[in-house]
């Protein structure tokens, strides 16, 4: 880097340095005047909010004691909270939708320290995955079964979103590479099933599972819904995941792979030990909000008959001894979650940058 | 046979979610359900008054009284019945692959549904009809005095076909303002965005019921479509069929007759003979349908007539707040007319 252009940067960044004081917003009239009017908008904001959100808030209570007060109703998000967390999951068994999401949860942050990546990792998914489906779905080890078209809310959510992109992502990989591949068929194969696949919505493909498939199937044979879904996200999911690698592999020097060659290795040891790591390192931030997307998109699921946690929500708001008294707070807690979820998913990334020391430092 | 059971299970748990294959279905749907020990019904994903989940994630509502009524009338027992929620747009389909035995979803029964999506209807549990509400401060009486007035619907092919035919007859003009949730519909209404708000005279009930004050909205006089809602069940079982339509005829027979969820101990020794059949006391009505003798006591004793059914889920008292209107008997001049039980 050259002096001068070093310069010009410090110059740039020193209304936001800790020495620059405050003359960044009060350095002229018009900096000032824009100031105070954002921080009266902020106090004004601020104000009406708290005295929502607490001053005047129903903390306890019936749906009419929040009839007659201006302020949010918190006894209706209590009353609703299992509803809304696990929809009509039996009332009972709900300790069931609980543990496995707390073990999803568990499990993931588990994954997410680099020093764990390995085999037994893999090895440990691949055993956690069907324990949590029995957990939920019971009919063994004397739990009651519950059928699929009754899970909802945030566990049907998290699985909808994190297992179809756990098994998405080895899948779209595979078609990353199938489309640089220099077969032409395998190719053309890999080219046509992304192509059609993002060039239809997610929603249609839903649709068309839940729809179409059926029709297919001889009478009497009928596939859950919960596992057409699922299936629908996976594909759908791969070919986005496809395109995001194939960028991280095309931004590979070539010298990476002539390299290995150099050394003896054949094509899927230099793939898979070479090339493939340093691609989805760079790939790290759009696979993030991809994630991300998609853990807002699962709620489209609706159109299956399934209620994700959204709609868990939304369903929640008909309740006749409620309706008209709670809206606001059944989808301010919606977006609560959705936040904090997301947050820690663009955090983690983040991390993950700073770890592999991706981008141009 | 259990061993059997268990490898299934954990050869659909290596696929991390089951694929259930159905018994074949030769069986007739009665068998099925039978062998499975459960009803599988299909009801909206959360209606009030209709088919809505409580905080416990228990179904309750007029359509779902139906299916207890039909799990009761099989099984005895109102509760060995599985709530499937469908979506609107896939509701038939759901019925049609066998995924549930019968669609209880406030459903208007038409000559094209019947003729050609493979299903039949049953009796009609619920007259309905397309209708109108307005903010009582538009100081409008009848819908004939819209003038270029914005309606909120959902979409849907009759409701704005009926709107349009409507306003044909009047020689007004409206404007269609069309929403996919339910929820955004009823908000633009409320906030004024549109003048007036159309759909089911029942579901207009529901939208009312929902706002900050009812007492501001008025629905009014016309109703400009018929939508008889009746549930529905797969094509040529005849039987099932049956039991479904006479399942339903009993809650109304039994309104008729005064038989009530709290005296139906007391009427099984009427000495009115059709009442004596209806709940097994005298000849074997049951088995003619494959049901048992008592079904019509147990509907009863479990679900309660058909007024109480209508009063608990959707009456005056409950938050509808809806009158029985046509919904009521043939001999109080209403539209329910069950057939005789001989």
């Amino acid at each position: 880097m050259s002096e001068q252009s070093t310069m010009v940067s410090n110059e740039l960044a020193s209304p936001d340095r800790p020495g620059g004081g405050l003359r960044g917003y009060f350095g002229t009239v018009g900096n000032s005047a824009v100031t105070l009017v954002c921080l009266a908008v902020f106090l004004l904001v601020a104000k009406a909010a708290i005295s929502w959100l607490l001053v005047n808030a129903v903390f306890t209570g019936t749906p009419e004691d929040c009839k007659v007060a201006s302020g949010a109703c918190w006894p209706y998000l209590a009353d609703k909270l299992r509803y809304m967390l696990f929809g009509i999951y039996p009332f009972d068994e709900q300790w069931r939708p609980l543990t496995a999401t707390l073990l999803f949860i568990a499990a993931m942050a588990v994954s997410g320290i680099p020093r764990l990546w390995g085999r037994p990792l893999i090895a440990g998914w691949i055993v956690l995955l069907p324990l949590l489906f029995l957990l939920m779905a019971g009919g063994v080890f004397g739990l009651t079964s519950v059928p699929t078209s009754q899970w909802g809310g945030l566990p049907l959510s998290f699985m909808l979103t994190f297992v179809g992109l756990v098994l998405a992502l080895p899948l779209g990989i595979l078609l990353a590479l199938a489309r640089l591949s220099n077969l032409p068929a395998i190719r053309i194969l890999a080219i046509t099933f992304i192509e059609l696949v993002r060039g239809v919505p997610l929603i249609s493909i839903l649709f068309m599972a839940s729809v179409m498939l059926p029709l297919f199937m001889p009478e009497g044979v009928t596939i859950d819904k919960l596992l057409r879904a699922q299936v629908a996200i996976i594909l759908f999911a791969a070919a986005y995941i496809a395109e995001i690698v194939r960028a991280g592999l095309q931004a590979l020097p070539r010298g990476q792979t002539e390299a290995a060659q150099a050394l003896g290795l054949h094509y899927w040891q230099y793939t898979f030990l070479v090339i493939i790591p340093q691609a989805l390192k760079t790939v790290i931030p759009p696979l993030v909000s991809l994630f991300i997307g998609f853990f807002q998109d699962t709620t489209l699921v609706t159109i299956v008959g399934l209620l994700d946690f959204l709609n868990t929500v939304r369903t929640a708001l008909r309740d006749p001894n409620w309706q008209g008294i709670a809206v606001l707070e059944g989808y301010l807690f919606a977006a609560v979650v959705y936040f904090v979820f997301s947050a820690m998913m663009g955090a983690y990334s983040r991390f993950l940058e700073k770890r592999f020391r991706v981008g141009h430092d | 046979m259990a061993l059997f059971r268990t490898a299934r299970r954990v050869a659909a748990a290596a696929l991390l979610l089951g694929t259930t294959v159905a018994a074949a279905q030769a069986a007739s749907t009665l068998e099925t359900v039978k062998a499975r020990g459960k009803l599988i019904c299909g009801v909206s994903m959360g209606t009030t008054g209709f088919a809505l989940a409580d905080a416990q994630g228990k179904f309750a509502g007029f359509d779902v009284d139906v299916c207890r009524a039909v799990a009761s009338a099989v099984f005895g027992d109102p509760n060995k019945v599985d709530f499937v929620m469908t979506n609107i747009n896939t509701r038939f389909q759901v019925l049609q692959s066998g995924e549930i035995d019968i669609l209880s979803r406030q459903t208007t029964m038409t000559y094209s549904r019947e003729a050609s999506l493979g299903i039949d209807f049953g009796p009609t549990v619920f007259y309905d009809g397309q209708g109108l509400m307005v903010a009582k401060s538009l100081g409008i009486n009848s819908a004939k005095d819209l003038e270029g007035a914005a309606i909120c619907t959902l979409p849907g092919t009759t409701t704005a076909q009926n709107l349009a035919d409507f306003f044909r007859t009047t020689g007004k003009k409206f404007e269609l303002v069309v929403f996919e949730n339910p929820d955004e519909n009823n908000n633009a209404f409320f906030s004024g965005r549109c003048d007036a708000v159309s759909s089911d005279r029942s579901d207009l009930a529901s939208i009312r019921a929902g706002s900050k004050s009812p007492g501001d909205y008025v629905i009014l006089p016309e109703t400009i479509s018929k939508e008889p809602l009746a549930p529905a069940v797969r094509q040529n079982d005849s039987n099932w069929r049956d039991i479904v339509s006479w399942s339903i005829w009993m809650l109304m027979a039994a309104e008729e007759k005064g038989v009530t969820q709290a005296n139906v101990d007391e009427q099984v020794k009427s000495a009115d003979p059709e009442i004596q059949r209806m709940l097994g006391g005298t000849d074997d009505l049951g088995p003619m349908l494959g049901l048992d003798k008592k079904w019509g006591y147990n509907v009863i004793k479990q679900v309660g007539n058909y007024a109480e059914v209508f009063d608990r889920n959707l009456g005056e008292k409950t938050a509808l707040g809806l009158s029985r209107g046509p919904n009521t008997l043939w001999n109080n001049g209403g539209l329910l007319y069950p057939p005789p039980f001989r």
